[in-house]
């Protein structure tokens, strides 16, 4: 074993060994605990647990080296996975939380009809299983470089890690786990960060001091044949850019899993708090993302700069075992770098890795690195576990309880639910071992379908009293169905033909499209049809207010 | 049912406080809305170009906003509407003190 294997192998057993230790002392025995933790999460907690939920593997591992080849065109999922905060905040988690039941199909179920329900629990397990492919890809990729394991393997041990305590606690562990993951994910995260920053720039804030080496940045880049690193719209026109950062904003508000995390505070008051300190965590990893993309590649570009093929440094042999770093056969010289394998540049470097390898590439000591891979394994399990959890209530809560056992007890729903949540990790292990494309673009698609079902209807359904059943079952129907036939039509999937994108709109970018489709129609056939009734319109008053009123109002009277 | 507190007598006065509540909330969320976009996809990406003609410590300012200020303004965003909306609360007397067993109790009473 290489010294770096040792150090992941213990960060890794320490690591498990804290989130299983946490979740045995909250397993929990009834169905309120299993699904929404009962309503206790403290807020900071709750923040700190939606930031690991949301950080996916996507985040932590695929992000900064996305950005790293995008540049500017990165930003699309910086702004595209923070913005939505404002829209969760703003428009929905106080409402949800105020009527406060298990699940988002729930409440659909309840503002429309029993149809809208079951249309969206169908559409909660689709979005969620695209998204928890990835993460058990990305669990598979720390395995694989760090501990030799096979990604088969790699992807089998955290899936039974992440089986035991999901299973075993519900939503109470997971979101305390969640607590333990993101502490670790962020500080792997921001030590490699920090010291990167200061080797390079004198300056321990990577935040403010990478705008000291974008100008080298630049010109390094042009010198290796990729794009100028700080110019907008190389990669992608600027409808599309436009269309995607919206369709991500839109998605991260309409992803249930996220939604969910907001039922579990005690008041209305503590959601909207839950929404700041979730977009705080999640600030600090996102605003030093780009910074650790632009040193890395700075680092990286430098280091292979016109160098023999045979003199190149050691992180380029140890990430080639890998599949995920190759040098072209024909090269002497490195003379360019691409990400893309049909450029036929002289390195080529998979955006997965970079994040993973840039305490190497910076030459960073081997406990920093062992520390990083654990950082990335939480981050793809915590999403998991959260993502895992709204299939399984989907399935048991959403359907099977409303279809095939409509007067079962607290004791079988709780079963029920923790089966449904196994076999939901089976599917995830078969398909994480054959995922359909690389991590952060599998998880693109699953916003796009969120944003263009769930958003449309529960902003509308909160907002717009006179909105009804036929109309939102039509609109999240159509704008769906819409948002996955551009999709096929744009990709090469099922053995279907991709393709070109019209005016330039990419498959990712669609949803925002799609969402836009689906309010239009859920208005158009509201008005066509008749006014929900009373007791709904009461139901829709009733959320948005957060508690009933005191006759003796702090400074009331005015 | 977590709804059960709303069947209680509106106190006296009617129920104007809540158009009145719901109007404020309703302004709050579209000023903010506006800065969200403006930041996020005026600063950010339609006029990333104009601006990044400007240069701030290193950073051409339009990239800037697209990778860093606009992530600063979102959470900024969000801490002006949770004081906002906690000052609201109060004023119109459905504040709730989740520290108070009282209180808490009284808001999970429908639920447990």
């Amino acid at each position: 074993m290489s010294e770096i294997q040792i150090w992941t192998t213990i960060f890794i057993v320490l690591s498990f060994g804290a989130y299983m230790t946490i979740a045995w002392r909250s397993r929990v025995r009834e169905t309120e605990g299993f699904y929404v933790a009962g309503h206790g999460v403290p807020t900071i907690a709750n923040g700190a647990a939606i930031g690991a939920d949301w950080m996916s593997a996507a985040s932590f591992i695929s992000m900064a080296g996305l950005i790293a080849f995008l540049g500017y065109d990165g930003s699309i999922y910086l702004m595209g996975w923070t913005g939505g905060y404002v829209l969760l905040a703003l428009l929905l988690a106080p409402y949800l939380r105020k009527w406060g039941k298990y699940t988002v199909p729930e409440f659909v179920g309840d503002r429309y009809s029993e149809l809208v329900r079951t249309i969206s629990a169908v559409a909660a397990v689709i979005v969620s299983f695209t998204y928890v492919v990835g993460q058990m890809n990305g669990g598979g990729i720390v395995f694989s470089r760090f501990l030799n394991v096979d990604i088969t393997y790699g992807v089998i041990i955290a899936a039974v890690v992440i089986f035991v305590y999901a299973v075993l606690g519900g939503m109470k562990s997971i979101t305390w786990t969640q607590v333990a993951q993101y502490t670790v994910l962020i500080i792997a995260y921001l030590i490699p960060a920090v010291a990167v920053a200061q080797v390079m720039t004198g300056i321990p804030i990577p935040q403010v001091s990478f705008g000291q080496i974008l100008d080298g940045l630049n010109s390094l880049s042009v010198e290796l044949g990729l794009e100028v690193f700080t110019d907008p719209f190389t990669s992608r026109p600027m409808i599309d850019i436009f269309l995607v950062t919206m369709a991500l904003m839109i998605g991260t508000a309409g992803l249930p899993h996220v939604i969910i995390r907001f039922y579990t505070t005690k008041t209305v008051r503590g959601s909207r708090w839950s929404a700041f300190w979730a977009l705080f965590f999640i600030a600090l990893l996102y605003t030093t993302a780009p910074a650790v993309g632009a040193f890395t590649k700075f680092n990286l570009l430098q280091g292979v700069n016109g160098t023999p093929t045979d003199q190149l440094p050691s992180w380029v042999e140890n990430w080639a075992a890998t599949g995920l770093v190759s040098v072209n056969q024909n090269a002497d010289v490195i003379n360019s770098v691409s990400n893309d394998p049909a450029a036929g540049a002289d390195l080529t470097v998979n955006n997965d890795i970079l994040v993973l390898a840039s305490p190497e590439i910076a030459g960073l000591p081997a406990p920093i690195v062992g520390l990083v891979a654990a950082g990335g394994l939480a981050a793809a399990m915590s999403t998991a576990a959260g993502l895992l959890l709204v299939i399984s209530s989907s399935v048991s809560h959403d359907i099977y309880f409303r279809y095939v056992r409509t007067h079962a007890g607290d004791h079988e729903r709780l079963l029920v639910g923790r089966i449904a949540m196994a076999a939901a990790i089976v599917v995830a292990v078969i398909a994480g071992i054959n995922p359909p494309a690389f991590v952060a673009q599998v998880v693109a698609f699953a916003f796009g379908m969120a944003a263009s079902s769930f958003f449309p209807a529960i902003v509308l359904g909160i907002f717009w009293k006179r909105c009804n059943a036929i109309g939102a079952a039509t609109g999240m129907i159509v704008g769906l169905g819409f948002t996955i036939a551009y999709m096929l039509y744009t990709l090469e999937v099922f053995g279907l033909a991709a393709h070109d994108p019209i005016l330039g709109v990419s498959p990712e970018g669609i949803g925002a499209v799609g969402a836009l489709v689906n309010a239009v129609v859920t208005v158009v056939v509201s008005l066509m049809t008749p006014p929900p009734a009373r007791h709904i319109t009461e139901m829709v008053e009733s959320i948005r207010y957060p508690s009933p009123r005191r006759t003796q109002a702090a400074g009331a009277g005015e | 049912m977590a709804d059960t507190e709303d069947k209680s007598p509106d106190p006296p006065g009617g129920n104007g406080w809540r158009r009145e509540y719901w109007k404020k909330n309703l302004q709050l969320m579209v000023i903010l809305l506006a800065i969200w976009f403006a930041v996020s996809f005026g600063c950010g990406i339609l006029f990333v170009e104009q601006l990044n003609q400007i240069t701030v410590i290193g950073f051409p300012l339009g990239f800037w906003f697209a990778q860093q200020g606009s992530i600063y303004v979102f959470l900024l965003l969000i801490l002006a509407y949770c004081l906002y909306m906690d000052r609201l609360d109060k004023r119109f007397g459905v504040y709730e003190y989740d520290d108070e067993p009282a209180g808490g109790a009284a808001e999970k009473g429908g639920e447990s």
